[in-house]
């Protein structure tokens, strides 16, 4: 559905986007994770054919992002929910709506259904009269996803939806991402939000300007070298560290009683240890691997590419 | 370009409008204004006191139909600063921007905004302007000085280049400034020459009874008029308004 070949954008010596290489499948759900200033609202910006890309190729629902022809069509497919929300204040909800329809030439019908139904879904219908100015943020935001489907796209870019949200209404726009993921939306999810890019989204990216890895958030977490292995024993006596020490490890702290091992593939290395352990006469008490989750992984890749 | 799409832009913004007072005000109050008291003036401090003969005072009317123009500096300009500013300001360009519509579509549906509203008041205010002086002269004169061609010129040639002109000067002003009152300032500089040429018809120094005077008054703006839309659709791209305009 996305697909794009060494993308690359640059605002006169900086570069915004530096050679990013990625395709996003049909219904997928994929986060784009990113510190300030990585270049996620630049990437989203030249998808939605918004700003030109400086090289490269890029391709959403088969048209070409950069030919001015099929940019609108790009256009009329995709839904997008910027980072600032950008309602009329001074219309209804209804209102604001109902002109996005228009511009997307739905029918009158069509723009009727989907205001209900996207409101209703949202929690917004009672409200559909009211003006924007008096809605909160959280309202606000709901009504800027319901603006981005109101034609019904096949692709839904999403700038940091859950922004500034408090978390009641975070988790309103997060189950409504995933009732989308149903209906087989393409959804093209930026954040910095990790806890959220995991619980949503099907793949992610993390970018930091580059292309720093993609995958499935769990093959993410592996890619995490250096994590450990922190096991609480009973008690930690000379007999049982010594047999500990026997084995190829490399890097063992002792606190009191809690040991912790530099381990490469816990799932690979844990089952020895423990077994070195419980041999030695240790009375397991629990066992725990440590950086081992999707900030981990995250912050590793930021930190090295700075 | 769709002008149904322009269309649909101006309705809303026609919408938006209806909740500013401060464009109502100007569409309203502001032409209704001149068009009540430049009749009373010319009632009460020419015609009453007797110290204009008939002759001088034919020479001194044409120069009120000119304050139109001035008018067609000021009200667009309330309009369109609104209109594009207070898009900047709510930061609604973006998702209005990822819609698909051209980048003329849109400059174009924010020119019919401003135009429509602009000339409506304006033509109003003229049409009262006239009536209202017909009764006040044709004492004096013995004939309905309004209609006139003169006054046909300014008001459905220069008053409409002038008005493009305003919404165009807006349009460049508005990628400069993220104000709306700073847009609205520097978008009334516009008025300066227009006022110029009007103190210039009341000193007598411009012949604005003349046609060919406003006939070349009106082909200059047209001039200016070609050469602004060149530089406010230049302005008006989406690339530029996403990441230059301030």
């Amino acid at each position: 559905m996305i697909e794009t070949v060494n993308l690359t954008k640059k605002f006169g010596d900086l570069i915004a986007v530096d050679g990013i290489t990625l395709r996003v499948e049909d219904g997928e759900v994929f986060g784009f994770l990113g510190p300030n200033g990585a270049g996620k609202t630049t990437t989203v910006r030249m998808l939605c054919c918004l700003i030109s890309k400086s090289s490269g190729e890029a391709r959403v629902a088969g048209y070409d992002v950069g030919n001015e022809a099929d940019s609108l069509k790009i256009r009329k497919l995709i839904g997008l929910v910027p980072d600032n929300v950008g309602l009329y204040e001074d219309l209804t909800a209804y209102d604001n709506l109902d002109f996005y329809g228009k511009l997307y030439d739905c029918t009158e019908a069509q723009r009727k259904e989907n205001i209900q139904r996207f409101l209703t879904m949202l929690g917004l219908w009672d409200k559909r009269d009211v003006g924007v100015a008096t809605f909160s943020k959280g309202m606000k935001q709901k009504l800027a996803i319901a603006r981005a489907l109101i034609h019904d796209p096949q692709v839904v870019f999403m700038d940091e939806p859950t922004a500034n949200l408090d978390p009641e209404s975070s988790k309103t726009v997060r189950d409504f991402i995933l009732e989308l993921k149903k209906e087989k939306k393409t959804i093209f999810f930026n954040t910095h939000n990790l806890d959220e890019a995991q619980r949503v989204c099907d793949r992610i990216a993390i970018i930091n300007t580059k292309l720093m890895a993609v995958g499935r958030p769990t093959d993410l977490e592996k890619t995490v070298q250096g994590r450990r292995t922190v096991i609480q024993v009973g008690q930690a006596t000379d007999a049982i560290l010594a047999s500990l020490r026997k084995l190829p490890l490399r890097n063992l702290v002792v606190d009191g009683n809690v040991l912790t091992i530099d381990v490469t593939d816990p799932e690979m290395e844990n089952p020895a240890i423990v077994q070195v352990l419980v041999q030695a006469g240790a009375r397991v008490q629990s066992v725990t691997v440590a950086g081992s989750t999707l900030e981990d992984a995250y912050l590793k890749l930021v930190r090295e590419e700075k | 370009m769709r002008i149904s799409k322009s269309w649909i832009i101006a309705l809303k913004d026609f919408k938006v409008f209806r909740r500013k007072k401060y464009i109502i005000y100007s569409i309203v109050v502001i032409p209704l204004m001149v068009s009540i008291l430049f009749p009373v003036v010319i009632e009460y401090a020419v015609i009453k006191s007797g110290g204009v003969p008939a002759a001088e005072l034919a020479t001194l009317l044409p120069a009120f139909t000119f304050f139109y123009i001035i008018l067609a500096g000021v009200i667009p300009t309330t309009i369109a600063s609104y209109s594009l500013v207070g898009e900047k300001v709510e930061k609604s360009l973006e998702p209005l921007l990822a819609t698909p519509t051209t980048d003329g579509e849109i400059l174009f549906g924010k020119g019919i905004a401003a135009f429509i509203p602009a000339m409506g008041a304006i033509l109003a205010g003229g049409t009262i302007l006239m009536i209202l002086m017909d009764r006040v002269t044709y004492g004096a004169l013995g004939y309905d000085f309004f209609p006139n061609w003169n006054a046909a010129i300014v008001l459905f040639l220069t008053v409409p280049l002038a008005v493009i002109l305003s919404v165009e000067w807006n349009v460049i002003v508005s990628s400069r400034v993220s104000d709306i009152r700073v847009a609205q300032q520097v978008g009334l500089l516009l008025v300066l020459p227009f006022g110029g040429i009007y103190v210039g018809g009341e000193l007598d120094i411009v012949a604005l009874s003349s046609a060919s005077t406003l006939l070349t008054i009106a082909g200059i703006i047209a001039v200016i008029d070609l050469i602004l839309l060149y530089v406010a659709k230049a302005t008006f791209r989406r690339e530029e308004i996403l990441t230059r305009w301030k």
